[in-house]
């Protein structure tokens, strides 16, 4: 049942780890439809561990805490599962797929997603009228879709290529690995610009970066500091600001002290 | 247990109560070997004399023989006394007409192994005929191929309508001296397609043999002779299933091709014995000799298949490349999957000036599966500026299967370039987790990367045999991940 104004996702007191290392050490975070969030925090902090966990890696050990994505268990759920219902990352380090041809690749996980969401499936006219709007989005070239699934594709295009994949998902709730690394300036224009516009009142986005940048062009309601294993700080953009100028140590030093 | 097995059986079990083991048993020897039983063989197909005193020299000469112990294979001897070496094909006045006697059940497992048999133009009615009867799909288009020149029709056939062509050919490729199976095929061989193309014409449709082993503890040789004369163009497919047996069957087939002059070949194999239960039971033992010999300057001939079936799998379709300029090339996919063992690959013999060759192998191994690609490129000291340039890919599912790579190479002329890569890739968690992530179920997954993987060998195929070939693949790697 869906309640009104209920979270997208809901973390609660989240501990994990990899191979008994501790990683993840009580992280809370609740994200609400139309927010936009965002994580920063040192290298190793965990940032792409809790987004691997969020949309079902195998490997990581659970050993507290749960995670309700629109009220429902999403830790028990299959990570095909999480991601026909609405559960989108973008890889820090977008895999190659050699020989599996773009359009191909997703045609079968739009449908897969439609399927689930009990829509009919696009036959290969229809879905390629959604894609060339789509790509307008990103502004790709129409190659990249002849090609295999980031196959060959730059650093930067591979970034590109998995927004492009997420407007066409639509997912509910979007989880952006680092996607500004490796972007040049105009792409990363053009990326969170394609991000602005895919959001909307019913969707929430989790964006991970290092860099206050990316924040210039996308809004973030919040602005979490991920380190130790939680979240030490939280704030509004303007904490995004104060790190860029002071880097973490002052923001540690500072809790450390409070604490 | 795998649906792939499933299917298979399936499939068997609708085609018995089509009441093939009445007809067999009807028409069938004695199980065992000796002269009698070839003299019965010959006798049976009305042959000329020339083809009975061949096949009594290869009886003999294989008598001395040893099997071959080098395949990186293991299985328990084969009995060959215990074999069934004739068994006449159906009648086929029990075959259905059109498809609308056939079981739709049938029909539905065919369309689950990807051979829409309904939708499909004039190859689906052969390709059904095929199946029911064991008949070579050939005589359905012997007409209007006839107009163009192009022989093409059973084995028995041939040696009755054209034996001077046969005596002229059969055996110049593949002597019958050649290997145990080979020899052993030479004396037994009960049926198989004979296509001849004449100067000059391009064979206007693809010709297609579906062979299917149909009675119990029955061996079955087949012989497929090609014949391409000077500027001549042909593109043969053939297709294989087979009953699920709890025993084993042998296959032992030959296939010799030639090509004079500017001809081109492309002979292309969706291989798919059955390949035995999840635990290893049962399957054919496919022990198969094809070789092609570019006899003329600038021909061609292009050896295409994928293997998915069989439970041992044993066969290098080679090439001899006599002519100068003349062209080889090996596109593989062979598929172990289960228990299934596969030791499979070419032979380069370059001869000729400018002779040049492609190998382009791709193994995968799933769940207990042994995969071996063994290739010899041999560049005699004829062959100035010959070329080669083979790779070799090993893919991995899971951590049971293995992935074997003999590459042999034999250079006597300085002139010549040989290149060789060979990888092995595991099958990427990684790559998995990708399509997981965007909503595509783990089975889709690795179809649809080992599909990809394999795109390069698919795209050698004809159109509709490539779709085929992938979902065939598809239905084979069913329970390969857990
Ligand atoms: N499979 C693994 N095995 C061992 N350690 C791991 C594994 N995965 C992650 N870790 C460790 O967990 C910690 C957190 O890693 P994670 O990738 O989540 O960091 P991050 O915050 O995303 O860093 P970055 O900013 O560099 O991307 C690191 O110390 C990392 O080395
Ligand atoms: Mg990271």
């Amino acid at each position: 049942m869906k309640l009104l104004n209920q979270p997208i996702l809901e973390i609660k007191d989240l501990h994990a780890g990899v191979e008994g290392k501790k990683i993840l050490q009580g992280v809370n975070l609740v994200i609400r439809p139309g927010e936009v969030h965002a994580i920063m925090g040192p290298n190793g902090s965990g940032k792409s561990t809790l987004a691997a966990i969020l949309a079902g890696r195998e490997g990581y050990d659970v050993t507290a805490g749960e995670v309700l994505y629109e009220g429902k268990d999403l830790l028990e759920l299959d990570p095909e599962i999480r991601a026909r219902e609405g559960v989108f990352l973008a890889f820090q380090y977008p895999v190659e797929i050699p020989g599996v041809n773009s359009t191909y690749f997703l045609k079968a996980a739009l449908n897969e997603v439609r399927k689930h969401r009990g829509l009919t499936e696009l036959d290969a006219v229809e879905f390629l009228a959604l894609v060339k709007e789509k790509m307008k989005i990103l502004a790709l070239r129409e190659d990249f879709l002849k090609r295999p699934v980031n196959e060959g594709f730059s650093g930067g295009e591979k970034k590109r290529n998995e927004i492009f994949q997420m407007a066409v998902l639509e997912p509910k709730l979007a989880v952006l690995d680092e996607t500004d690394s490796g972007l040049d300036i105009d792409a990363l224009r053009i990326v969170a610009e394609g991000v602005n516009k895919l959001k909307h009142a019913d969707n929430a986005q989790l964006v991970i970066t290092h860099y206050q940048r990316l924040l210039d062009y996308i809004i973030p309601d919040f602005v979490h500091v991920l380190a130790d294993g939680r979240i030490a700080r939280t704030g509004d953009r303007k904490l995004a600001l104060e790190l860029e100028e002071k880097g973490y140590d002052w923001l540690l030093k500072h809790e450390l002290a409070s604490a | 247990m795998s649906t792939a097995t499933d299917t298979i059986d399936e499939f068997v079990q609708s085609d018995y109560k089509y009441g093939f083991v009445t007809d067999v048993e009807s028409e069938s020897a004695p199980p065992g070997l000796n002269e009698d039983i070839i003299r019965l063989i010959s006798a049976k197909k009305n042959e000329p004399q020339f083809m009975l005193d061949w096949r009594l020299k290869a009886y003999r000469h294989w008598l001395t023989m040893k099997e071959p112990a080098w395949p990186q294979v293991k299985y328990p001897p084969v009995d060959f006394q215990a074999t069934i070496y004739y068994s006449a094909p159906k009648q086929r006045g029990d075959a259905p007409k059109s498809l609308d006697e056939v079981d739709p059940k049938l029909l539905e497992t065919y369309e689950k192994l990807g051979i829409p048999l309904r939708e499909r133009g004039r190859l689906a009615g052969v390709a059904v005929d095929a199946v029911f009867d064991s008949v070579s799909v050939g005589t359905t288009f012997k007409a209007q191929l006839a107009e163009k020149g192009v022989l093409f029709c059973s084995f028995t056939e041939a040696v009755q309508e054209h034996p001077e062509l046969v005596k002229k050919y059969l055996g110049t490729v593949v002597p019958h001296t050649d290997n145990f199976y080979a020899a052993l095929n030479s004396a037994v061989f009960s049926d198989g397609s004979f296509c001849f193309i004449p100067k000059g014409v391009r064979c206007p449709m693809e010709l297609s043999t579906y062979f299917r082993i149909n009675a119990a503890k029955t061996g079955q040789f087949e012989r497929t002779l090609i014949v391409a004369e000077e500027g001549s163009h042909v593109s043969y497919l053939e297709g294989c299933t087979a009953p699920m047996r709890d025993e084993n069957q042998l296959h032992a087939a030959v296939v010799e091709l030639t090509a004079l002059d500017n001809a081109e070949i492309k002979y292309s194999t969706v291989q798919n014995w059955y390949p035995g239960d999840a635990e290893g039971r049962g399957g054919i033992y496919n022990f198969v000799t094809k070789r092609g010999l570019c006899k003329g300057r600038n021909s061609k001939i292009s050896w295409t298949q994928v293997e998915t079936g069989s439970a041992i799998t044993w066969k290098y379709p080679s090439c001899i490349l006599q002519g100068d300029n003349s062209v080889g090339e090996f596109y593989s996919v062979a598929l172990t999957n289960h228990r299934q063992q596969a030791d499979t690959g070419t032979k380069m013999v370059h001869i000729g000036k400018n002779t040049s060759s492609t190998i382009i192998s791709k193994g995968i191994s799933a769940g207990r599966g042994q995969n071996s690609y063994r290739g010899l490129v041999k560049i005699q000291k004829s062959a100035e500026n010959a070329r080669n340039f083979s790779q070799c890919d090993s893919m991995l599912i899971g951590s049971k299967c293995g992935a074997h790579t003999f590459p042999y190479i034999e250079v006597k002329n300085t002139t010549s370039r040989v290149e060789h890569e060979a990888t092995t890739s595991k099958i990427g968690e990684d790559q998995i987790f990708y399509c997981n992530q965007r909503g595509l179920s783990t089975q889709d997954a690795v179809n649809m990367i080992v599909n990809g993987y394999c795109k390069e060998v698919f795209k050698q195929l004809p159109m509709e045999f490539a779709v085929e070939a992938q979902k065939l693949l598809g239905v084979s790697l069913e329970g390969s991940v857990g």
